[in-house]
């Protein structure tokens, strides 16, 4: 039985110079039948196997990720959580997910350093406000927090941004969510690790499906690099290889794969205590715990599945910081990476059935899914569990796309994440 | 930076080119005819392999003029650019 963290348990742990904690997780051998398998042991997929453990009686279920878990866009992302989606359908899956956000930590009985600093997303222009006003309407219809700042409102709360009229664009206000923030990533991935395999889930790292068996149209067995494993109900949580995924079952999806980057620089005392984004001049920053600048913008316009992205990318995002914050001209970048995100025509994922019976996916959540984590594997699991969608996420199935019902959130889900 | 040979300018840096997208997909002739299925496969769903795509570029920064290439989507390298409206150069490009 694994032990709980607490207070007492970190004081024990000291006196032994911390060399004896207990592992966080099983590696287990993978077994030869499962009653449900979950591709991709990203935080969505974890979180959907904790969920569906937690909340339900299907059986013996395992995770296979086919490197480590959490290296994925889980491990890649710059950790932005908000709700404020303008449609009531994202409104709603988004803010069930920051509810859950609000007590994770103590659900899964590890600190996933979930901070509310608030997120702003600046406006620059006439347009930008006249956006602003609408979204922050619809939000509060819909029970989300939202407050349209000034520019002296924001110049208070971030003493370092440049609202000045002789900015390159200058800032006319913000819509400002003061319940949003950022977590710890990697601890999002580890804490539903930890708290999923005390419930029994199997997590089977190294471990890349390649094949899909069917037979009359329904799962039967995933082909493995460590075997064969035979299901007959199959939720598929790979982010950017929801398409490759697809293609093993004869599926085509309206997904496209790009490469996605971010930067940070090199530890600061503390210059920013909320997370600032812009659409209009196109890049966001917030500050780590460590103190580190986190700064990302949008995507690279062709697809891809290389990890990395161009460098006019990188000069563009840069240079739109820049303007917001001109003393940040000299700070020195030290880390880029990228992550390879699923793009959906409508900026909203899709999370439900297919065609082949017993196959699910949960995709598409292309530079926005981290704040979905708790969100998504709450309602997959109930899709899983049920054969059927939750109230939650039955507006984002892979019909949407055949009866034209879309949910467009580009507005809400461009450049900011 | 990925450089794209341009078939009328030659080598030119890729922000100087606009991505299109996959390429060879045809607009049906009879749109009223297709089911809603059908026509939702031909808006909406993509191959999106991992490897070699046929793919549109247009070159907006310079001769504005479109091509087809096959690049593979894990290193970017392109190995075979060719005309609108061209048969693929390799059957097998992806
Ligand atoms: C640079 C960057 C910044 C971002 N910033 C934000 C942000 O600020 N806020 C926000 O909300 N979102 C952000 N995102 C988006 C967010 O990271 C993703 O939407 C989210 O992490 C997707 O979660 P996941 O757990 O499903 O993906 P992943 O962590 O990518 O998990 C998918 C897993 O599937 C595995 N897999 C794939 N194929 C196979 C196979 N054949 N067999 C077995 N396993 C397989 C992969 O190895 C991977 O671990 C950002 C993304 C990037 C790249
Ligand atoms: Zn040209």
């Amino acid at each position: 039985m694994t032990k709980r963290y607490s207070i007492f348990s970190l004081a024990r742990n000291a006196l032994s110079h911390h060399e004896n904690w207990q592992e966080a997780w099983r590696s287990p051998q993978p077994q030869p039948e499962y009653d449900v398998v979950i591709v991709g042991g990203g935080g969505h997929g974890l979180a959907s196997a904790y969920y569906l453990a937690r909340n339900f009686d299907v059986g013996r279920i395992a995770v296979v990720e086919k490197g480590w878990i959490g290296g994925g866009n889980t491990g890649r992302n710059t950790t932005i959580v908000r709700s404020n989606y303008l449609w009531d359908e994202a409104a709603h899956l988004y803010e069930k997910s920051l509810q859950l956000w609000e007590g994770l930590s103590q659900e899964l009985n590890y600190n996933v350093m979930f901070s509310q600093r608030g997120v702003m997303n600046l406006g620059h222009t006439l347009q930008d406000m006249r956006d602003i006003v609408r979204r922050s309407s619809a939000n509060r219809l819909n029970g989300i927090d939202s407050e349209v700042l000034t520019p002296m409102d924001i110049k208070r709360r971030v003493p370092v941004i440049d609202v000045g009229p002789s900015a390159r664009y200058p800032i006319l206000g913000a819509s400002f969510q003061p319940r949003g923030g950022v977590a710890r990533h990697d601890a999002v991935a580890w804490g539903f690790a930890r708290a999923a395999d005390q419930l029994g889930v199997d997590i089977i790292q190294n471990c890349e499906v390649t094949g899909i068996r069917q037979v009359d149209g329904a799962v039967t067995a995933l082909e493995t690099s460590r075997g064969l494993i035979r299901t007959t109900k199959v939720g598929v949580v790979a982010a950017g290889h929801s398409s490759v995924m697809a293609a093993m079952a004869g599926l085509r999806l309206p997904i496209e794969s790009h490469p996605l980057q971010a930067l940070v620089s090199e530890p600061l005392k503390p210059v920013l205590d909320t997370v600032i984004m812009s659409n209009a001049v196109h890049g966001y920053i917030s500050q780590s715990d460590k103190g580190e600048l986190v700064v990302g913008a949008g995507i690279d316009a062709y697809t891809g599945y290389g990890q990395r992205g161009s460098y006019g990318i990188i000069e563009g995002n840069i240079a739109a910081i820049v303007t917001l914050f001109p003393s940040f001209s000299r700070v020195r970048m030290l880390r880029q990476w990228g992550g390879i995100v699923d793009v959906c025509p409508d900026a909203c994922p899709i999370i439900g059935k297919t065609p082949v019976r017993g196959l699910y996916f949960n995709c598409g959540w292309g530079t926005g899914g981290f704040k979905a984590t708790p969100g998504s594997g709450w309602v997959f699991a109930h899709t899983l569990a049920r054969d059927e969608p939750h109230v939650l996420n039955a507006a984002f199935s892979l019909e949407r796309f055949y009866t034209g019902a879309l949910i467009d959130e580009h507005g809400a889900a461009g450049v900011a994440h | 930076m990925l450089q794209i040979e341009c078939p009328w300018c030659g080598a030119c840096d890729q922000s100087e080119f606009s991505y299109g997208g996959e390429a060879h997909i045809a607009r049906p002739k009879t749109p009223a005819d297709l089911s809603d299925q059908e026509w939702g496969d031909y808006l909406f769903n993509r191959e999106n392999p991992k490897g070699w795509h046929r793919e549109q570029w247009c070159h907006t920064a310079g001769c504005r003029r479109w091509f087809n290439a096959v690049r593979d989507t894990v290193t970017s390298r392109i190995k075979a650019y060719y005309q609108m409206g061209a048969v693929p150069p390799e059957e097998d490009g992806r």
